[in-house]
Protein backbone atom coordinates (compact mmCIF):
# COMPACT_ATOMS: atom_id res chain seq x y z
CA UNK A 1 0.00 0.00 0.00
CA UNK A 2 3.13 2.14 -0.57
CA UNK A 3 3.56 3.95 -4.01
CA UNK A 4 7.10 3.09 -5.48
CA UNK A 5 9.95 5.26 -6.03
CA UNK A 6 9.25 8.15 -8.46
CA UNK A 7 11.42 11.38 -9.08
CA UNK A 8 9.53 14.42 -8.15
CA UNK A 9 9.28 17.73 -10.18
CA UNK A 10 7.06 20.74 -9.15
CA UNK A 11 7.04 22.95 -12.49
CA UNK A 12 5.76 26.68 -11.42
CA UNK A 13 4.81 27.37 -15.06
CA UNK A 14 3.13 25.68 -17.35
CA UNK A 15 6.06 26.00 -20.21
CA UNK A 16 7.88 24.52 -17.38
CA UNK A 17 5.62 21.70 -16.75
CA UNK A 18 5.35 21.04 -20.61
CA UNK A 19 8.78 20.88 -20.82
CA UNK A 20 8.90 18.25 -18.46
CA UNK A 21 6.20 16.23 -20.04
CA UNK A 22 7.90 16.51 -23.34
CA UNK A 23 11.35 15.28 -21.38
CA UNK A 24 9.93 12.28 -20.14
CA UNK A 25 6.68 11.17 -22.14
CA UNK A 26 5.80 8.15 -21.16
CA UNK A 27 7.79 7.50 -18.12
CA UNK A 28 5.80 10.42 -16.45
CA UNK A 29 2.60 10.86 -14.70
CA UNK A 30 0.73 14.54 -14.00
CA UNK A 31 -0.47 14.82 -10.55
CA UNK A 32 -3.43 17.18 -10.34
CA UNK A 33 -5.46 16.84 -7.64
CA UNK A 34 -4.54 13.09 -6.89
CA UNK A 35 -7.49 11.67 -5.98
CA UNK A 36 -7.44 9.06 -8.73
CA UNK A 37 -3.92 8.95 -9.34
CA UNK A 38 -2.59 8.55 -5.45
CA UNK A 39 -4.70 5.80 -4.79
CA UNK A 40 -3.89 3.98 -8.29
CA UNK A 41 -0.20 4.32 -7.06
CA UNK A 42 -0.62 3.48 -3.43
CA UNK A 43 -1.92 -0.11 -5.00
CA UNK A 44 0.92 0.11 -7.09
CA UNK A 45 -1.38 -0.20 -10.52
CA UNK A 46 0.78 2.80 -11.56
CA UNK A 47 4.20 3.12 -11.25
CA UNK A 48 5.45 6.27 -12.85
CA UNK A 49 9.19 6.66 -12.65
CA UNK A 50 8.80 10.65 -12.82
CA UNK A 51 5.78 12.57 -10.89
CA UNK A 52 5.18 16.29 -12.58
CA UNK A 53 3.05 17.62 -9.73
CA UNK A 54 1.09 20.65 -11.61
CA UNK A 55 -0.38 22.08 -8.11
CA UNK A 56 2.22 25.02 -8.23
CA UNK A 57 0.79 25.92 -11.91
CA UNK A 58 -1.33 28.35 -10.68
CA UNK A 59 -1.97 29.54 -14.30
CA UNK A 60 -4.15 26.98 -15.04
CA UNK A 61 -6.50 27.36 -11.71
CA UNK A 62 -9.40 30.44 -13.25
CA UNK A 63 -12.89 30.53 -13.84
CA UNK A 64 -13.40 32.66 -16.43
CA UNK A 65 -17.10 34.49 -18.76
CA UNK A 66 -16.45 34.44 -22.42
CA UNK A 67 -17.58 37.05 -24.59
CA UNK A 68 -20.38 34.32 -26.22
CA UNK A 69 -21.75 34.30 -22.04
CA UNK A 70 -20.44 30.71 -21.59
CA UNK A 71 -17.68 29.63 -19.41
CA UNK A 72 -13.81 28.41 -19.67
CA UNK A 73 -12.41 26.88 -16.96
CA UNK A 74 -8.85 26.30 -16.19
CA UNK A 75 -7.50 22.50 -15.90
CA UNK A 76 -6.28 22.60 -12.19
CA UNK A 77 -9.43 24.36 -10.63
CA UNK A 78 -10.41 22.49 -7.64
CA UNK A 79 -13.76 20.76 -8.25
CA UNK A 80 -14.57 22.72 -4.59
CA UNK A 81 -14.17 25.56 -6.23
CA UNK A 82 -16.10 24.96 -9.50
CA UNK A 83 -19.22 23.80 -6.85
CA UNK A 84 -18.67 27.14 -5.05
CA UNK A 85 -18.35 29.48 -7.39
CA UNK A 86 -21.10 31.97 -8.06
CA UNK A 87 -20.54 32.35 -11.62
CA UNK A 88 -20.55 28.68 -12.83
CA UNK A 89 -24.13 28.68 -11.36
CA UNK A 90 -25.14 31.58 -13.20
CA UNK A 91 -23.73 30.84 -16.47
CA UNK A 92 -23.71 26.70 -15.92
CA UNK A 93 -26.33 25.90 -13.50
CA UNK A 94 -25.90 22.04 -15.03
CA UNK A 95 -22.37 22.16 -14.13
CA UNK A 96 -23.13 23.71 -10.12
CA UNK A 97 -25.45 21.30 -9.68
CA UNK A 98 -23.84 18.13 -10.62
CA UNK A 99 -20.44 19.12 -8.30
CA UNK A 100 -21.72 18.00 -4.92
CA UNK A 101 -23.10 14.66 -6.26
CA UNK A 102 -18.57 13.91 -6.66
CA UNK A 103 -17.13 12.29 -4.24
CA UNK A 104 -17.42 13.96 -1.14
CA UNK A 105 -16.46 16.99 0.32
CA UNK A 106 -12.62 16.23 1.03
CA UNK A 107 -11.98 14.84 -1.96
CA UNK A 108 -13.50 18.01 -4.42
CA UNK A 109 -11.41 20.17 -2.05
CA UNK A 110 -8.45 18.75 -3.61
CA UNK A 111 -9.80 17.33 -6.95
CA UNK A 112 -9.50 19.42 -10.08
CA UNK A 113 -11.85 19.00 -12.98
CA UNK A 114 -9.11 18.41 -15.51
CA UNK A 115 -8.00 15.57 -13.64
CA UNK A 116 -11.61 14.04 -13.59
CA UNK A 117 -12.29 14.64 -17.21
CA UNK A 118 -8.28 12.64 -18.08
CA UNK A 119 -8.99 10.35 -15.52
CA UNK A 120 -12.83 9.46 -17.81
CA UNK A 121 -14.15 6.95 -15.17
CA UNK A 122 -17.03 5.57 -16.94
CA UNK A 123 -19.16 6.54 -13.51
CA UNK A 124 -17.59 10.12 -12.95
CA UNK A 125 -20.17 13.10 -13.52
CA UNK A 126 -17.94 15.41 -15.25
CA UNK A 127 -17.54 13.68 -18.77
CA UNK A 128 -20.90 13.51 -18.95
CA UNK A 129 -21.90 16.91 -18.09
CA UNK A 130 -19.05 18.03 -20.40
CA UNK A 131 -20.48 15.84 -23.22
CA UNK A 132 -23.91 16.94 -22.51
CA UNK A 133 -23.00 20.60 -22.76
CA UNK A 134 -20.81 20.45 -25.59
CA UNK A 135 -17.98 21.05 -24.19
CA UNK A 136 -14.51 22.19 -26.19
CA UNK A 137 -11.56 20.61 -24.53
CA UNK A 138 -7.96 22.71 -25.11
CA UNK A 139 -4.85 19.92 -24.89
CA UNK A 140 -1.41 21.60 -25.08
CA UNK A 141 2.20 20.10 -25.49
CA UNK A 142 5.58 22.22 -25.75
CA UNK A 143 4.93 22.10 -29.88
CA UNK A 144 1.34 23.23 -30.03
CA UNK A 145 -2.36 23.24 -28.98
CA UNK A 146 -5.76 21.57 -30.17
CA UNK A 147 -9.06 22.14 -29.45
CA UNK A 148 -11.40 18.88 -29.27
CA UNK A 149 -14.84 18.54 -28.66
CA UNK A 150 -16.06 16.58 -25.70
CA UNK A 151 -17.70 13.60 -27.79
CA UNK A 152 -14.04 13.16 -29.51
CA UNK A 153 -11.95 13.97 -26.19
CA UNK A 154 -13.70 10.44 -24.32
CA UNK A 155 -12.47 7.55 -26.62
CA UNK A 156 -12.80 4.42 -24.77
CA UNK A 157 -12.54 2.99 -21.21
CA UNK A 158 -10.55 5.13 -19.35
CA UNK A 159 -8.86 6.30 -22.37
CA UNK A 160 -9.00 9.79 -23.70
CA UNK A 161 -7.24 11.76 -26.66
CA UNK A 162 -4.50 13.32 -24.57
CA UNK A 163 -0.76 11.61 -25.83
CA UNK A 164 2.09 11.73 -23.72
CA UNK A 165 4.31 14.76 -23.46
CA UNK A 166 0.32 16.11 -23.73
CA UNK A 167 -1.67 18.19 -20.83
CA UNK A 168 -5.45 19.18 -20.56
CA UNK A 169 -5.42 22.63 -20.55
CA UNK A 170 -8.89 24.34 -20.50
CA UNK A 171 -12.42 22.93 -20.81
CA UNK A 172 -14.62 25.54 -22.73
CA UNK A 173 -18.78 25.28 -22.24
CA UNK A 174 -20.69 27.12 -24.63
CA UNK A 175 -23.54 28.87 -23.69
CA UNK A 176 -26.89 27.22 -24.64
CA UNK A 177 -29.93 29.53 -25.72
CA UNK A 178 -31.44 31.20 -22.75
CA UNK A 179 -34.62 29.07 -22.68
CA UNK A 180 -32.87 25.96 -21.95
CA UNK A 181 -33.99 23.85 -18.85
CA UNK A 182 -31.16 21.22 -17.18
CA UNK A 183 -31.56 18.44 -14.65
CA UNK A 184 -28.45 15.65 -13.95
CA UNK A 185 -30.03 12.68 -11.56
CA UNK A 186 -28.09 9.81 -10.31
CA UNK A 187 -28.48 6.66 -8.39
CA UNK A 188 -25.61 5.61 -5.87
CA UNK A 189 -25.88 3.07 -3.07
CA UNK A 190 -24.37 5.87 -0.19
CA UNK A 191 -24.09 9.68 -0.82
CA UNK A 192 -20.60 10.52 -2.85
CA UNK A 193 -20.13 7.08 -4.06
CA UNK A 194 -19.47 6.70 -7.77
CA UNK A 195 -22.93 6.22 -9.10
CA UNK A 196 -24.89 3.02 -10.48
CA UNK A 197 -26.40 4.80 -13.46
CA UNK A 198 -26.80 8.63 -13.90
CA UNK A 199 -28.43 10.91 -16.94
CA UNK A 200 -27.96 14.51 -17.60
CA UNK A 201 -30.75 16.39 -19.83
CA UNK A 202 -31.33 19.78 -21.64
CA UNK A 203 -34.29 20.84 -23.25
CA UNK A 204 -34.53 23.94 -24.85
CA UNK A 205 -37.85 25.01 -25.46
CA UNK A 206 -39.20 27.47 -28.76
CA UNK A 207 -41.78 30.68 -28.02
CA UNK A 208 -44.70 28.35 -28.94
CA UNK A 209 -43.46 25.51 -26.14
CA UNK A 210 -42.43 22.82 -28.47
CA UNK A 211 -38.58 21.27 -28.16
CA UNK A 212 -36.19 22.94 -30.18
CA UNK A 213 -33.31 21.08 -29.01
CA UNK A 214 -32.91 18.21 -26.57
CA UNK A 215 -29.82 16.03 -25.31
CA UNK A 216 -30.15 13.16 -23.06
CA UNK A 217 -26.40 12.02 -21.54
CA UNK A 218 -26.03 8.79 -19.35
CA UNK A 219 -23.36 7.58 -16.83
CA UNK A 220 -21.93 4.54 -16.09
CA UNK A 221 -23.77 2.38 -19.17
CA UNK A 222 -20.97 2.23 -21.10
CA UNK A 223 -17.25 2.74 -21.60
CA UNK A 224 -17.90 6.43 -21.76
CA UNK A 225 -20.71 8.87 -21.68
CA UNK A 226 -23.23 7.59 -23.66
CA UNK A 227 -25.10 10.12 -25.83
CA UNK A 228 -28.77 9.34 -26.47
CA UNK A 229 -28.78 10.87 -29.82
CA UNK A 230 -31.67 8.93 -31.53
CA UNK A 231 -33.83 9.34 -28.77
CA UNK A 232 -32.93 13.50 -27.93
CA UNK A 233 -34.28 13.77 -31.97
CA UNK A 234 -37.16 11.85 -31.10
CA UNK A 235 -38.18 14.78 -29.29
CA UNK A 236 -36.92 17.86 -31.30
CA UNK A 237 -40.22 20.45 -32.74
CA UNK A 238 -42.78 17.93 -30.66
CA UNK A 239 -45.02 18.57 -27.40
CA UNK A 240 -42.79 16.59 -24.35
CA UNK A 241 -46.05 14.61 -23.55
CA UNK A 242 -45.50 11.86 -21.42
CA UNK A 243 -46.04 9.00 -24.06
CA UNK A 244 -43.59 11.04 -26.30
CA UNK A 245 -41.17 10.59 -23.50
CA UNK A 246 -41.59 7.18 -23.02
CA UNK A 247 -41.14 6.06 -26.32
CA UNK A 248 -37.86 8.06 -26.56
CA UNK A 249 -36.40 6.63 -23.77
CA UNK A 250 -37.34 2.79 -24.57
CA UNK A 251 -35.03 3.65 -27.63
CA UNK A 252 -32.79 4.86 -25.24
CA UNK A 253 -32.27 2.49 -22.50
CA UNK A 254 -32.57 -0.37 -25.19
CA UNK A 255 -30.58 0.94 -28.09
CA UNK A 256 -28.61 3.49 -27.16
CA UNK A 257 -26.87 2.63 -24.12
CA UNK A 258 -24.22 -0.37 -23.47
CA UNK A 259 -24.45 -1.58 -19.90
CA UNK A 260 -22.21 -4.20 -18.56
CA UNK A 261 -23.63 -6.83 -15.44
CA UNK A 262 -21.56 -6.21 -12.38
CA UNK A 263 -21.47 -6.92 -9.29
CA UNK A 264 -24.19 -3.96 -8.63
CA UNK A 265 -26.07 -3.88 -11.14
CA UNK A 266 -27.78 -6.72 -13.62
CA UNK A 267 -27.80 -5.62 -17.41
CA UNK A 268 -31.87 -5.38 -16.86
CA UNK A 269 -31.67 -2.94 -13.67
CA UNK A 270 -29.43 -0.87 -15.39
CA UNK A 271 -31.69 0.06 -18.81
CA UNK A 272 -34.64 0.31 -16.01
CA UNK A 273 -32.59 2.98 -14.22
CA UNK A 274 -31.50 4.64 -17.52
CA UNK A 275 -34.98 4.90 -18.40
CA UNK A 276 -36.30 6.27 -14.78
CA UNK A 277 -33.71 8.66 -14.44
CA UNK A 278 -34.16 9.76 -18.22
CA UNK A 279 -38.11 10.40 -17.78
CA UNK A 280 -37.44 12.21 -14.55
CA UNK A 281 -34.23 14.16 -16.29
CA UNK A 282 -36.15 15.32 -19.13
CA UNK A 283 -39.54 16.18 -17.42
CA UNK A 284 -37.41 18.21 -14.89
CA UNK A 285 -36.02 20.22 -18.04
CA UNK A 286 -38.51 20.78 -19.79
CA UNK A 287 -40.56 22.23 -16.02
CA UNK A 288 -37.41 24.35 -15.98
CA UNK A 289 -37.67 25.49 -19.42
CA UNK A 290 -41.13 26.36 -19.32
CA UNK A 291 -40.37 28.66 -15.91
CA UNK A 292 -37.45 30.28 -18.22
CA UNK A 293 -40.38 30.90 -21.37
CA UNK A 294 -43.16 32.21 -18.96
CA UNK A 295 -40.98 34.26 -17.32
CA UNK A 296 -40.75 33.39 -13.98
CA UNK B 1 15.76 12.66 -1.06
CA UNK B 2 13.91 15.99 -0.61
CA UNK B 3 13.65 18.58 1.84
CA UNK B 4 10.18 19.56 3.01
CA UNK B 5 9.79 22.48 5.74
CA UNK B 6 5.94 22.87 7.08
CA UNK B 7 3.85 23.96 10.01
CA UNK B 8 2.03 21.67 11.87
CA UNK B 9 -0.51 23.37 14.79
CA UNK B 10 1.55 25.70 14.84
CA UNK B 11 4.71 24.68 14.97
CA UNK B 12 7.58 24.65 12.21
CA UNK B 13 8.89 21.14 11.24
CA UNK B 14 12.11 20.58 8.78
CA UNK B 15 12.64 16.73 7.13
CA UNK B 16 14.62 14.80 4.43
CA UNK B 17 11.89 12.84 3.16
CA UNK B 18 11.47 10.86 -0.03
CA UNK B 19 8.85 12.22 -2.68
CA UNK B 20 6.97 8.81 -2.43
CA UNK B 21 6.16 9.83 1.93
CA UNK B 22 2.57 9.92 2.18
CA UNK B 23 1.45 13.10 4.37
CA UNK B 24 -0.22 10.33 6.17
CA UNK B 25 2.88 8.36 7.07
CA UNK B 26 4.93 11.83 7.09
CA UNK B 27 2.43 12.82 10.02
CA UNK B 28 2.58 9.67 11.81
CA UNK B 29 5.93 8.67 11.21
CA UNK B 30 8.57 11.69 11.03
CA UNK B 31 6.19 14.36 13.56
CA UNK B 32 5.22 11.05 15.90
CA UNK B 33 1.87 12.69 15.75
CA UNK B 34 -0.23 9.49 15.84
CA UNK B 35 -3.61 10.71 15.79
CA UNK B 36 -3.86 11.10 12.49
CA UNK B 37 -4.92 7.51 11.76
CA UNK B 38 -4.63 5.60 8.44
CA UNK B 39 -7.96 3.31 7.59
CA UNK B 40 -7.93 2.33 3.52
CA UNK B 41 -4.94 4.65 1.88
CA UNK B 42 -7.16 4.94 -0.92
CA UNK B 43 -9.25 8.17 0.22
CA UNK B 44 -12.10 5.79 1.05
CA UNK B 45 -12.60 5.82 4.96
CA UNK B 46 -11.61 9.61 6.05
CA UNK B 47 -9.71 8.33 9.03
CA UNK B 48 -6.45 10.31 7.97
CA UNK B 49 -8.11 13.73 7.63
CA UNK B 50 -6.42 17.08 8.30
CA UNK B 51 -6.73 20.47 7.69
CA UNK B 52 -4.30 21.48 5.19
CA UNK B 53 -4.28 25.71 4.43
CA UNK B 54 -7.93 25.11 6.50
CA UNK B 55 -9.22 22.94 3.81
CA UNK B 56 -10.03 19.56 5.08
CA UNK B 57 -8.45 17.05 2.67
CA UNK B 58 -7.17 13.24 2.60
CA UNK B 59 -3.40 12.98 3.94
CA UNK B 60 -3.27 9.66 2.23
CA UNK B 61 -3.51 11.00 -1.32
CA UNK B 62 -0.95 13.75 -0.77
CA UNK B 63 2.65 13.00 -1.11
CA UNK B 64 4.64 14.69 2.05
CA UNK B 65 6.72 17.08 -0.31
CA UNK B 66 3.78 18.48 -1.41
CA UNK B 67 3.15 20.42 0.90
CA UNK B 68 5.96 22.32 1.40
CA UNK B 69 5.29 25.92 3.09
CA UNK B 70 2.21 24.95 4.01
CA UNK B 71 -0.23 25.44 7.30
CA UNK B 72 -1.19 21.62 8.53
CA UNK B 73 -3.84 20.75 11.35
CA UNK B 74 -3.93 17.53 13.09
CA UNK B 75 -6.40 16.56 15.79
CA UNK B 76 -3.42 17.37 18.09
CA UNK B 77 -3.99 20.79 17.37
CA UNK B 78 -7.47 21.38 18.28
CA UNK B 79 -7.24 21.30 22.46
CA UNK B 80 -6.56 24.31 23.90
CA UNK B 81 -3.90 22.48 26.31
CA UNK B 82 -4.04 18.86 27.80
CA UNK B 83 -6.68 19.53 30.41
CA UNK B 84 -9.31 21.26 28.15
CA UNK B 85 -11.37 19.87 25.10
CA UNK B 86 -12.09 21.55 21.93
CA UNK B 87 -15.88 22.25 22.19
CA UNK B 88 -16.36 19.99 19.24
CA UNK B 89 -14.14 17.26 21.10
CA UNK B 90 -16.42 18.24 24.22
CA UNK B 91 -19.50 18.16 21.94
CA UNK B 92 -18.30 14.31 20.93
CA UNK B 93 -17.51 13.02 24.43
CA UNK B 94 -20.82 14.12 25.89
CA UNK B 95 -23.06 12.69 23.09
CA UNK B 96 -20.88 9.46 22.88
CA UNK B 97 -19.72 10.61 19.66
CA UNK B 98 -17.35 7.84 19.50
CA UNK B 99 -16.48 4.52 20.93
CA UNK B 100 -13.19 2.98 19.65
CA UNK B 101 -12.36 6.39 18.57
CA UNK B 102 -10.38 4.98 15.25
CA UNK B 103 -12.43 7.38 13.02
CA UNK B 104 -12.52 10.05 15.29
CA UNK B 105 -9.73 12.16 13.84
CA UNK B 106 -11.23 12.23 11.21
CA UNK B 107 -14.33 12.99 11.62
CA UNK B 108 -13.32 16.07 13.80
CA UNK B 109 -11.11 17.42 11.33
CA UNK B 110 -14.07 17.28 8.68
CA UNK B 111 -16.24 18.81 10.95
CA UNK B 112 -14.15 22.02 12.03
CA UNK B 113 -14.05 24.12 8.19
CA UNK B 114 -17.74 22.66 8.51
CA UNK B 115 -18.90 24.19 10.81
CA UNK B 116 -17.35 27.24 10.30
CA UNK B 117 -19.19 27.48 7.20
CA UNK B 118 -22.40 26.08 8.23
CA UNK B 119 -23.05 27.60 11.87
CA UNK B 120 -26.69 26.38 12.03
CA UNK B 121 -26.38 22.63 10.32
CA UNK B 122 -29.25 20.51 9.84
CA UNK B 123 -29.64 16.98 9.81
CA UNK B 124 -29.61 16.28 5.95
CA UNK B 125 -26.33 18.69 5.76
CA UNK B 126 -24.65 17.35 8.99
CA UNK B 127 -24.97 13.22 7.44
CA UNK B 128 -23.76 14.93 3.80
CA UNK B 129 -20.89 16.54 5.42
CA UNK B 130 -19.67 13.09 7.12
CA UNK B 131 -20.41 10.63 4.22
CA UNK B 132 -17.13 11.11 3.66
CA UNK B 133 -16.17 9.25 6.89
CA UNK B 134 -16.72 5.50 8.10
CA UNK B 135 -17.22 4.77 11.49
CA UNK B 136 -17.43 1.34 12.52
CA UNK B 137 -18.86 1.51 15.67
CA UNK B 138 -21.27 4.16 16.80
CA UNK B 139 -24.12 4.08 13.78
CA UNK B 140 -23.48 7.60 13.19
CA UNK B 141 -26.64 8.65 15.40
CA UNK B 142 -24.45 10.01 17.98
CA UNK B 143 -22.32 12.02 15.85
CA UNK B 144 -25.29 13.71 14.26
CA UNK B 145 -26.10 14.34 17.76
CA UNK B 146 -22.48 15.29 19.01
CA UNK B 147 -22.31 17.87 15.68
CA UNK B 148 -25.92 19.66 16.90
CA UNK B 149 -24.51 19.89 20.43
CA UNK B 150 -21.47 21.57 19.14
CA UNK B 151 -23.27 24.32 16.86
CA UNK B 152 -25.49 25.00 19.24
CA UNK B 153 -22.50 25.86 21.85
CA UNK B 154 -20.99 27.79 19.64
CA UNK B 155 -23.99 29.97 18.27
CA UNK B 156 -24.77 31.05 22.00
CA UNK B 157 -21.53 31.71 22.93
CA UNK B 158 -21.35 34.22 19.70
CA UNK B 159 -24.68 35.68 20.55
C1 LIG C 1 -13.32 8.07 -2.19
C2 LIG C 1 -13.41 8.68 -3.56
C3 LIG C 1 -14.65 8.81 -4.16
C4 LIG C 1 -14.75 9.38 -5.43
N1 LIG C 1 -16.00 9.51 -5.97
C5 LIG C 1 -16.12 10.10 -7.19
C6 LIG C 1 -17.40 10.29 -7.78
O1 LIG C 1 -18.45 9.96 -7.21
N2 LIG C 1 -17.45 10.85 -9.02
C7 LIG C 1 -16.32 11.24 -9.69
O2 LIG C 1 -16.42 11.76 -10.79
N3 LIG C 1 -15.10 11.08 -9.15
C8 LIG C 1 -14.97 10.53 -7.93
N4 LIG C 1 -13.73 10.38 -7.38
C9 LIG C 1 -12.54 10.78 -8.18
C10 LIG C 1 -12.22 12.26 -8.03
O3 LIG C 1 -13.22 13.07 -8.63
C11 LIG C 1 -10.87 12.63 -8.64
O4 LIG C 1 -10.58 13.91 -8.16
C12 LIG C 1 -10.80 12.67 -10.15
O5 LIG C 1 -11.18 11.46 -10.73
C13 LIG C 1 -9.37 12.93 -10.61
O6 LIG C 1 -9.04 14.27 -10.47
P1 LIG C 1 -7.68 14.69 -9.79
O7 LIG C 1 -7.55 16.15 -10.00
O8 LIG C 1 -7.66 14.20 -8.41
O9 LIG C 1 -6.62 13.98 -10.75
P2 LIG C 1 -5.38 13.01 -10.46
O10 LIG C 1 -5.80 11.89 -9.60
O11 LIG C 1 -4.22 13.82 -10.05
O12 LIG C 1 -5.12 12.52 -11.96
C14 LIG C 1 -5.96 11.59 -12.61
C15 LIG C 1 -5.37 11.23 -13.97
O13 LIG C 1 -5.44 12.33 -14.87
C16 LIG C 1 -4.14 12.73 -15.30
N5 LIG C 1 -4.20 14.20 -15.36
C17 LIG C 1 -4.60 15.03 -14.34
N6 LIG C 1 -4.64 16.30 -14.76
C18 LIG C 1 -4.23 16.30 -16.06
C19 LIG C 1 -4.09 17.32 -17.05
N7 LIG C 1 -4.36 18.60 -16.79
N8 LIG C 1 -3.67 16.95 -18.29
C20 LIG C 1 -3.41 15.65 -18.57
N9 LIG C 1 -3.54 14.65 -17.68
C21 LIG C 1 -3.94 14.96 -16.43
C22 LIG C 1 -3.18 12.17 -14.29
O14 LIG C 1 -1.92 11.95 -14.86
C23 LIG C 1 -3.87 10.88 -13.91
O15 LIG C 1 -3.63 9.89 -14.86
C24 LIG C 1 -13.58 9.82 -6.12
C25 LIG C 1 -12.33 9.69 -5.51
C26 LIG C 1 -12.23 9.11 -4.25
C27 LIG C 1 -10.88 8.97 -3.63
S1 LIG D 1 -6.63 6.34 5.13
FE1 LIG D 1 -6.95 8.13 3.98
S2 LIG D 1 -9.01 7.97 3.48
FE2 LIG D 1 -8.66 6.07 4.44
S1 LIG E 1 -15.90 5.04 16.82
FE1 LIG E 1 -15.07 3.20 16.10
S2 LIG E 1 -14.94 3.58 13.99
FE2 LIG E 1 -16.02 5.29 14.67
Amino acid sequence: MKPAPFSYFAPESLNAALELAAEHGYDAKLLAGGQSLVPAMNFRLVQPTVLIDLNQVDELAYVRETEQRGLRIGAMTRQRSVECDPLVAEVCPLLAEVMPHIAHPQIRNRGTIGGSLVHSDPAAELPVVAVALDATLTVRSNSGQRRVPALDFFQSLFTVDVAAGEMLVEVEFPPWSARTGYAFQEVARRHGDYALVGAAALVTLGEDGLCERARLVFLNVGDVPMEARHAAGMLRGQRLTEELIEEALNVAAEEEIDPVADIHATVAYQRHLARVLGRRCLQEAEARAQQIVEGR
Amino acid sequence: MQSVTVTVNGQQYQRQIEPRLLLSDFIRHELRLTGTHVGCEHGVCGACTILLDGNAVRSCLLFAVQVEGCEITTVEGLAPDPEVLHPLQQAFWEAHGLQCGFCTAGILMTLIPFLEENPNPDEPQIRAAISGNLCRCTGYQHIVDAVKIAAEKTRAEHA
